[in-house]
Formats: C-alpha cells, sequence, structure tokens
C-alpha cells in the first residue's frame, strides 16, 4: 500500500513537468521571437529531463515490464495527475508567461524541501532539478516584470493573464491521501507550509512589476484527482500520438 | 576547484580522453567532469556517468561513444547515469575552461558573477573574440540548455556564455 502511495506520489510530481514540459515544447518554432522561443523550449527540456527521472523511477517501483514511456504515454485523462495551471493552454504570451512564473514560484519552493526527502531517489532527481529551476524562475518572473511594468498593452495583457491563471494557484496546496501519506513518512513535502512564503512571493514580483494582485478567492480544482479542464484532452492528442500510432516506438 | 573525487581507473584515461560532448565536440568528457567513475573487472568495464541538466539530449549519444569506444580498445562495456551528487561548472577542468574559450564559449563565472551577468547588471563576460568586456546579455537561454547568449558591443560578435551551475 505504501508503495502505491509513494508511485501515485511520484506521478504527482512528474506529470506537472511533463505537462507544462509539453505545454512550452508546443512554441517550437512559433515563440514570439527567437530568443524567447529558445527559452521556452529549453525550458521543456529540462522539465522533461526531470520528468523522465521520475517516470524511471515509478517503471521501476511498478516492476515487471512497465517502461517510463509507459507511463508517461499510455494513461488515459483521468489517471494523469497534474495541477490544472500546467496544462492551460498558450493563449497569449503573456499567458505562458503568467503561468510559467505561477508554477516556477511554486516548483521552486517546493523542490528546496524535496531535496531533503527521505528517499534517496526523489532527494537525488531534487537535488538535480533545483538548479535548473531557479533560472526558469529568474526568466519567468523578469518577463513578468518587463510585461507588467511595459507598455499599456503588455500591461493589459500581462494583467489579464495573471487575473485568469489566479484560480488555478490553490490548487497546488491541495493534499491528496498520496501526499498525505508520503508526508507522514518523511518522504514528501508538506506543501501547507510553502503556501505562505509562496503568495509573498508572487506579491513581491507583481508589485515590482506595478501589476495589481487579484483579490478572488475562489479556485479551481480537480487535477490532482485527475479531472481536468477542457484542454488536457487535445494535449494528451498531441502528447500520446506518436506512442498510440506505432505502439513501442523508440528513439 | 571542489571537485568531488572521482574514480577512474588509469589505463582507461586515454580511451575516455578520445570521447566528446557532442554539442561541445572540443572538450572530452572527461575535462567536462561527467564521468564519475571507471572501473575495470576483467575485462570488463563499468563507468557512471551523470548530466549536465536532467534533460540533456547528449547523454545518449555520451553513453554510446563511451561504450563503442571501450569496444573497440577490447573491453566490455556498461553505462551507468547517476544523478548524485549533482553536477556543477566547478567539475570543469582549467583545461576544459580553456578550451571552451578557444572554441568561442565563453567559460562559467562563479555563482554571485554569473547572476549579475545574466541578470544584466555587471558587464563582466568576456568576449570570446576580442577579450573585451563591454558585452551584453542577448538571452538567459541560449543555443543549448547549459548556455546563454551574449554579444560584445565593441566587436559586435555574438558569442555564447556556459551558465554556472552550483
Amino acid at each position: 500500500m505504501s508503495n502505491n502511495f509513494l508511485y501515485q506520489y511520484i506521478l504527482g510530481i512528474a506529470d506537472n513537468s511533463l505537462v507544462l514540459g509539453q505545454r512550452l515544447g508546443e512554441l517550437c518554432g512559433h515563440g514570439p521571437n527567437l530568443e524567447t522561443d529558445i527559452a521556452c523550449t529549453n525550458i521543456s527540456l529540462d522539465l522533461l529531463g526531470q520528468a523522465r527521472s521520475y517516470f524511471q523511477y515509478a517503471a521501476q517501483l511498478k516492476g515487471g515490464d512497465t517502461k517510463e514511456d509507459d507511463i508517461a504515454f499510455l494513461r488515459t485523462e483521468r489517471e494523469y495527475v497534474n495541477v490544472l495551471l500546467v496544462e492551460q493552454p498558450n493563449t497569449d504570451f503573456a499567458y505562458t508567461i503568467g503561468r510559467q512564473f505561477l508554477f516556477d514560484a511554486f516548483h521552486l519552493l517546493f523542490l528546496q524541501e524535496l531535496q531533503h526527502s527521505h528517499d534517496i531517489t526523489i532527494s537525488a532527481i531534487a537535488k538535480k532539478a533545483i538548479k535548473e529551476v531557479s533560472y526558469h524562475y529568474r526568466f519567468s518572473s523578469d518577463w513578468v516584470k518587463r510585461l507588467g511594468d511595459g507598455t499599456e498593452e503588455s500591461r493589459l495583457k500581462m494583467q489579464n493573464a495573471i487575473n485568469d491563471l489566479w484560480t488555478y494557484t490553490d490548487e497546488l496546496f491541495h493534499q491528496t491521501e498520496a501526499d498525505k501519506a508520503m508526508i507522514v513518512e518523511g518522504i514528501g513535502v508538506d506543501t501547507a507550509k510553502l503556501k505562505e512564503a509562496y503568495y509573498h512571493a508572487l506579491t513581491e514580483i507583481l508589485k515590482e512589476a506595478t501589476l495589481d494582485i487579484p483579490e478572488s478567492k475562489w479556485f479551481q480544482k480537480g487535477g490532482k484527482n485527475g479531472v481536468h479542464t477542457e484542454h488536457m484532452g487535445y494535449l494528451l492528442n498531441d502528447l500520446q500520438y506518436m506512442q498510440r500510432t506505432y505502439p513501442n516506438l523508440e528513439w | 576547484m571542489t571537485a568531488e573525487k572521482v574514480y577512474i581507473a588509469e589505463q582507461l584515461i586515454p580511451i575516455l580522453e578520445k570521447v566528446s560532448d557532442p554539442e561541445i565536440p572540443v572538450l572530452s568528457i572527461l575535462e567536462m567532469g561527467v564521468v564519475r567513475s571507471a572501473l575495470i573487472e576483467n575485462d570488463n568495464v563499468k563507468v557512471q556517468i551523470t548530466p549536465t541538466y536532467s534533460g540533456c539530449p547528449a547523454m545518449d549519444v555520451i553513453g554510446d561513444d563511451i561504450i563503442s569506444a571501450l569496444n573497440r580498445a577490447g573491453y566490455q562495456a556498461k553505462v551507468e547515469l547517476v544523478l548524485t551528487p549533482a553536477w556543477t561548472t566547478d567539475w570543469i577542468t582549467e583545461k576544459g575552461r580553456r578550451a571552451l574559450e578557444d572554441y568561442g564559449i565563453a567559460a562559467p563565472l562563479g555563482a554571485e558573477a554569473d547572476k549579475e551577468a545574466l541578470l544584466g547588471h555587471k558587464k563582466i563576460v568576456k568576449c570570446t573574440n576580442c577579450g573585451s568586456r563591454n558585452t551584453r546579455l542577448v538571452s538567459q537561454f541560449g543555443s543549448t540548455a547549459c548556455k546563454a547568449l551574449f554579444q560584445c558591443i565593441d566587436c559586435q560578435e555574438p558569442f555564447d556564455y556556459f551558465k554556472c551551475l552550483k
């Protein structure tokens, strides 16, 4: 049972990286300019690399013939347990940056704790990832400031994106059964303890970006229990296409 | 340099020295610091490598290149990917740093200086073409995840900067 919780816990972390990596990967060749295109795809690569490490470990736990690709590509929508935030589409560049910023701020705080996990594999992946995610956070918060404190138009777009995406932030701190079990074992991170620091970090950056802090107290949830927004189906369609069309395809 | 101790059997060094990072061909994997151990048992060699970045697409190629180089030298080889301790730019050797600069990639600065440079606060990254420090950040992410893109204001040459990873 405990092993099953560990498996589910790993998927929770891995799916966030996989799905956000997929979203950013969509911008390959389609970024607003060459530099941001390369940046977004580089971040995507980091996230997919991290996801791979988690999936490899998950496959090992599951045992038998399970391969990392089976877990990454062949689950149904309800079996993905990423937060709703990361599956939101690249509506415009402000949304891409807003989504990244709201996730990076969490991701960094999360990994800073996860590196102390009692599970040595998880701790090793976290220690590796933390270095990469510090760069992601620097990139996304830098752009929030540039767009927020930019032209009237860029400010409006950045504000709209933050307002819309804000509703997905609370879910980052929801705890599933697996989360709770792993906290007890000293393997997982007690995200409730990160909440204050998270909103504090957001507030600081948004202030500097001359943006308003959304006041809405109503939040969306569901992804961590496999209930996703409409966008997820389309995303999975793209993500799974090769494995579904050519089963067992390998690079 | 605070390189962690690595165990590489002496007779394997000349072989591994010839294997390079496919994205930075001037740099051998030993100078890069990605080989964590290489041990011989009978005629079997076990090599442990560590990725520079989690998603580094070069790792598979490096693993294959190591195996074929060792096969050519008459060894059976196995390559294992390890994540701890996590790779840092401090593990790039002095010789490696010089090779990077000669190739046109500015070597990583220390952690604090790196931050200043990547936030565009200070002009400290040296142009690999003319040596001037009058350079500007073009993009925090360059041609690969491990590099940022800079341009020299004096000679106009664009160049890569290898980001500090600690």
